[in-house]
């Protein structure tokens, strides 16, 4: 077994509306190793994606702790958490979540404006990004001029631009034909392979499933089966 | 660095936000709309006070005396006989000209005369002045026709009150009571309340209006503005007279006053008001703006972004948004209102005063700054609101 990269322990998350109380992770442990590619499954509302943003730091836990690296991300505060995901993770979104006013390269060069890099060398960077994910010939065209594989290969030069060591993916393929998306797991299969990126996805599709190395499945908040591909 | 990073973050932020405008010209353009309404309204109500106050400004010189009975606070209250005029012609400190002492003893009546825009009746000063007052007040010139003739009952009609009032062209004649007059002349006087007036000779009038030898005011130009203490106080030591003596300017200015200060309360009251509603609207818009960008902003966020450069730079779009309002109403107002000639009562003469509406810069940038205001009032609530929506809530956002 290779050294853990993401360590989730008694993971509880519970959502309030009124006075109905929802648990929808109970008491959750997963590890995930550097250089896994983990895909996430499960039936809706069973805290996939959850999970994902307690993993990403983008909503906390009730309890439970979330270790990424060396890093105990739950007792960060509000603008270390948002430091410490600029800099170690990339988020690739089900929707692509491109601004529509900005150009591929003006995406992509996103992250790289939080740290203290020149503007020559952020666009250096944003263009390398875009030649890895095959859309260098698009650097200048909007969200609206570029198909959904195209919209969705840009998503994910923006989360590799600053080098991330773990990439978050939320149905990537979700919003795509089939064609675009197998493209896109290919993409995230050679990213993991040749870049040593670590990948945890969730998705609903068991074809898309079957790129990852392993699969875990939730069911109303806890691990309900675990499986290598 | 932290601080330079933060620096980055706004100027990043606010950048798209800028761009963003043309992408939602509807909602940024009622924002503005509403905001250039306001200030629109604001700066034009604030420019008939303006305008009045130029008027009567430009009406006083310091070299330049008025006096009055003592007691009285406008010339048509008060009376002066002929022998109290003469002495008061003898003091020291007046300037002498072409036509001998330069003061001038004037009597005031007040006569109906129809309004051109409305046709109702308005009252209009009808003044009656010695050959000295066209000394007196240096600037005043005949620009069409000429002077009235002593003896006869000609009359002179100022350019505002020629505009402003029927039937007060050149040439024509009018009948006031029992006396018909013939208008002999046009002038000017640099704007000043005078152009308000219609003139004539000073006996001619005291004969049609049975006031004997009595005048109301005597006008000097003194030697110069410092002569004006010398003047005045052989005037007040002189136990023959009971007067009261201002400079001129000081003497239109505190007529000025009461007008000046019921169009600023007015317009404030409603400026305050209108002021409100387009906050709301620029909230309302703002929010809608903000609502839009939703998932943009929380994007944003999951990417690193800070919650305070999207509030200052979604604040910053606000102020923009204002700013461009501002100044298309200050530009509205400018070339709306601006010069438009109207009349009013002068309430401390009871008679109409002819002036321009102006809209000047300190009025220009009034509009401006409630319009920042405006904008950063609009801008806070909802940019707060987009920084403190939780990431996984505004994500999930369409």
């Amino acid at each position: 077994m290779s050294e853990s990269l993401v360590q989730v322990r008694g993971l509880t998350k519970i959502y309030k509306r009124g006075s109905e109380r929802l648990t929808v992770l109970d008491n959750l442990d997963l590890d995930v190793a550097r250089g896994d590619f983990v895909a996430l499954m499960g039936p809706s509302g069973s805290g996939k994606t959850t999970l994902l943003n307690l993993i990403g730091g983008i909503d906390r836990p009730d309890s439970g702790s979330v270790q990424v690296g060396d890093r105990s991300i739950d007792q960060l505060s509000d603008r270390a958490l948002a430091h410490w995901r600029s800099a170690h993770v990339g988020f690739v979104f089900q929707m692509f979540n491109l601004l529509p006013v900005l150009s591929a390269e003006r995406n992509v060069e996103l992250p790289l404006l939080l740290t203290g890099m020149s503007g020559s060398e952020r666009r250096r960077r944003a263009r390398t990004a875009l030649s890895l994910v095959g859309l260098e010939d698009r650097a200048s065209h909007k969200p609206a001029q570029l198909s959904g594989g195209q919209e969705q290969r840009v998503g994910i030069a923006r989360a590799i631009v600053t080098d991330p060591e773990l990439l978050l993916c939320d149905e990537p393929t979700g919003d795509l034909d089939r064609k675009s998306g197998d493209e896109i797991l290919e993409l995230l299969v050679a990213l993991n392979e040749s870049q040593g990126k670590t990948i945890i996805m969730v998705t609903h599709d068991p074809h898309a499933a079957e790129r990852a190395k392993r699969t875990v499945h939730l069911d109303k908040g806890r691990l309900s089966m675990e499986a290598a591909a | 660095m932290r601080f330079l990073n933060w620096i980055r973050q706004i100027i990043a932020v606010t950048g798209m936000n800028l761009r963003n405008i043309p992408s939602r010209p509807g909602s940024s353009i009622v924002a503005m709309l509403g905001i250039a309404g306001v200030v629109a309204v604001l700066v034009a109500i604030l420019s008939i006070g303006a305008g009045f106050e130029k008027t009567l400004a430009g009406t006083g010189s310091p070299d330049t005396a008025v006096v009055i009975r003592a007691g009285s606070s406008s010339e048509l209250s008060s009376g002066i006989g002929s022998d109290d005029a003469r002495i008061v012609s003898q003091a020291p400190g007046i300037a002498t000209g072409e036509t001998g002492v330069l003061a001038s003893a004037e009597l005031y009546v007040v006569v109906d005369v129809p309004k051109r825009s409305s046709g109702t009746d308005a009252n209009v000063p009808l003044r009656g002045v010695q050959d000295t007052a066209f000394e007196v007040r240096r600037n005043l010139r005949i620009v069409e026709g000429r002077r009235f003739e002593s003896g006869l009952r000609e009359i002179i009609v100022g350019r505002g009150a020629a505009r402003e009032f029927a039937g007060l062209d050149l040439g024509a004649e009018i009948t006031w009571g029992s006396n018909q007059w013939t208008i002999v002349g046009i002038f000017e006087d640099n704007g000043s309340l005078a152009e308000s007036e219609i003139w004539t000779d000073a006996p001619v009038l005291q004969d049609a209006y049975n006031r004997g030898s009595s005048f109301q005011t005597v006008r000097v130009r003194l030697e110069s503005a410092d002569a004006f203490s010398t003047f005045k106080d052989a005037l007040t030591a002189d136990s023959r007279l009971d007067v009261s003596v201002e400079r001129e300017n000081d003497f239109y200015a505190a007529q000025s006053g009461v007008l000046t200060n019921i169009v600023n309360v007015l317009g404030g009251s409603i400026t305050f008001l209108m002021g409100l509603g387009a906050i709301f609207a620029a909230i309302l818009t703002m929010y809608a703006a903000v609502s839009a960008r939703t998932r943009e902003i929380a994007t944003l966020r999951a990417l690193g972004f800070g919650g305070s450069p999207i509030v200052i730079s979604v604040l910053i779009e606000a102020l923009v948004l204002g700013i461009l309002g501002g100044l298309a109403g200050g530009l509205v107002a400018y070339f709306g209102f601006n010069g438009f000639q109207t009349s009013t009562l002068n309430w401390a003469s009871f008679s109409q005063v002819s002036f321009a509406f102006a809209v000047t810069l300190p009025l220009l940038v009034t509009g401006l700054v409630y319009a920042v205001l405006m904008g950063l009032f609009g801008g806070l609530l909802p940019s707060w609101k987009a920084a403190r929506l939780p990431i996984t809530t505004a994500l999930r956002e369409l």
